[in-house]
């Protein structure tokens, strides 16, 4: 017989932890209950068309899910050479006191607030890129990629690094053993040992990048079209979240951004899932 | 006087300074105790449903987060009171849900690190469970747990989505009560970039910048701090078991170790 104390704070101890594993599911349902009525009534092909015009009723959210799509690839396109970069030199190369302090300035880089990316960015990156196309006000696709690749590489950086020093010693030893230089160790030793652990750590920095809001609301223009060039405005779907704050409770575009929730909700279920396939489970552990 | 100070950012710092400290009143006492479960308690067959749920809980955007606290605002205004609208309460609940995986992963996992002899020797002096987890494993630990939660902190004072969408507005004074609106120093960054009239207002903008940084990097200095001296405590604990110290020599990397002792205890 167990002393009662032992029996409630057990309970406790459970009760909280269906509570907290019940917040994803509430998030889904709330979801699902506000869009609800669209599935039912039909309505719900007429969103993703490309037209958005509450005037003319029309709603298409295409053209968010096209710029949220190219804003996280270019940002990623980015990121992803310098986080490779970065992270070699972190772990490959002879351990100096240059990669350490390289690996505390990018672990500091998670530590500053999104806002304060895009308040920068507003002042020093946009007056440059207005420059550079000499047309516009410089706030375009470009600048929210430039500035979200600065957002998602501390992600990229410390994962790769993580699977970098991963590498059996035994493989690094027999590659110098061989007379390998340490970048010929890089290509042909490590990079294809850890190729999983780079696609995952590029998912998980994909899911950053597409999750993120501030950056894409304050420097991307927020335009309701396809953007055709880089130098064109663009709105991603979370920005749209942000950006729709309807009076009307019962209205067509107040329902829109629950859908563009939905959409938002499945992908991080399917990069979950995806990193999941791939071996890494507790993904908070490997941020 | 009290003129003087509603008009600087003195009710944004205090906005947000309210905001952490409730929101994480929420998070610590579930966070911790999810955690707690998580590693002692529960059983393989639900622990994957656990894990999948937290996983996709930490991997959710902010602004997810947000608008399931404007969902519920909106819900509970439908259906319970007429005087429910977004307010500071509602903020605080989403951001406690925000960090809470952040609270619930450092705890589980500062528990399941432990050396196997931590663990066991309470158990075997007679301790009861509970007693083994309150008084033994979490004191053990408690720099690491802390460390987890600071950063969680760090979090709530970032998070613009999260507060945006359920009640923060631009100038409304500091929040005299739970269901009131407030302000809050990311949110007033973010306004003062796209809709400023003045040099001054953009100073402004500026200082509320570097206050919002300094108190995010003092948060993230200490909780590295706390965290460094908790693997270094491991490290020098668990030396005293010889195969252990012929590992270390070999690989004098503590993270490294870390994670080879995680491996071996599971």
């Amino acid at each position: 017989m167990k002393p009662f104390i032992e029996k409630f704070a057990e309970k406790g101890f459970l009760f909280s932890a269906i509570l907290s594993a019940s917040i994803t599911i509430s998030i889904l349902s709330f979801m699902l209950f506000f869009s609800l009525p669209l599935f039912k009534g039909g309505e719900v092909a007429e969103f993703f068309t490309f037209g958005w015009n509450p005037y003319e009723g029309r709603f298409g959210i295409l053209p968010m899910m096209a710029g949220t799509g190219i804003i996280a690839f270019l940002a990623l396109f980015i990121a992803t050479p310098f986080g490779i970069g970065c992270s070699a030199l972190i772990s490959v190369f002879p351990k100096q006191s240059f990669g350490i302090f390289l690996r505390k300035a990018v672990e500091f880089m998670t530590g500053i607030p999104t806002v304060i990316h895009g308040f920068v960015a507003i002042f020093l990156l946009v007056p440059f890129i207005r420059e550079i196309f000499e047309k516009g006000t410089g706030i375009c696709v470009l600048s929210a990629s430039i500035m979200l690749a600065f957002l998602i590489l501390p992600t990229i950086v410390l994962f790769l690094s993580d699977a970098f020093n991963a590498v059996p010693k035994s493989y690094l030893d027999a590659a110098d053993s061989l007379g390998a230089t340490p970048v010929q160790k890089l290509i042909y030793v490590i990079i294809p040992s850890t190729w999983k652990g780079i696609i995952s750590g590029l998912v998980l920095a994909a899911g950053r990048a597409v999750g993120d809001t501030l950056i894409s609301l304050m420097i991307a223009g927020n335009a309701l079209q396809i953007p055709r060039g880089l130098d064109d405005a663009a709105r991603t779907l979370t920005a749209h979240i942000a950006l729709i704050i309807a009076s009307d409770y019962e209205s067509p575009e107040f329902k829109s951004i629950f859908i563009c929730g939905l959409i938002l909700f499945f992908f991080t279920t399917l990069i979950v899932l995806f990193l999941r396939l791939l071996g890494h489970f507790k993904i908070l552990r490997d941020r | 006087m009290r003129k003087e100070v509603v008009d600087g950012l003195f009710p944004a710092i205090a906005g947000t300074l309210l905001l952490i400290l409730t929101s994480i009143i929420w998070a610590i006492p579930i966070g911790v105790a999810s955690g707690i479960y998580l590693a002692e308690y529960c059983n393989l067959k639900w622990k994957p449903v656990f894990n999948f749920l937290l996983d996709l809980l930490a991997g959710i955007p902010s602004i997810l987060v947000g608008l399931f606290g404007f969902a519920v605002s909106v819900f509970l205004h439908k259906h319970l009171s007429e005087h429910i609208y977004p307010c500071f309460l509602i903020s605080t609940l989403a951001l406690a849900c925000l960090v809470l995986p952040y609270i619930i992963r450092t705890t589980e996992q500062s528990l399941v690190d432990l050396p196997f002899f931590v663990k066991t020797t309470g158990l075997a002096l007679g301790a009861s469970r509970l007693q083994n987890i309150l008084l033994i494993l979490i004191p053990y630990n408690l720099s690491r747990i802390i460390s987890g939660i600071i950063l969680a902190i760090g979090r709530c004072a970032e998070d613009t989505a999260v507060i945006m969408l359920t009640g923060v507005v631009a100038m409304a004074g500091i929040p005299n009560s739970l269901l009131s609106q407030y302000e809050a120093l990311p949110f007033y960054i973010f306004y003062i970039s796209s809709d400023y009239n003045s040099q001054e207002e953009l100073m402004k903008g500026f200082g509320a910048c570097i206050i919002l940084l300094s108190i995010c990097v003092f948060l993230f200095t200490l909780s590295h701090l706390l965290k460094r001296k908790a693997a270094i405590r491991f490290a020098i604990h668990t030396l005293i078991l010889p195969e252990r110290k012929v590992m270390f020599r070999q690989n004098p990397n503590i993270e490294t170790r870390n994670k080879f002792e995680y491996q071996m205890t599971k």
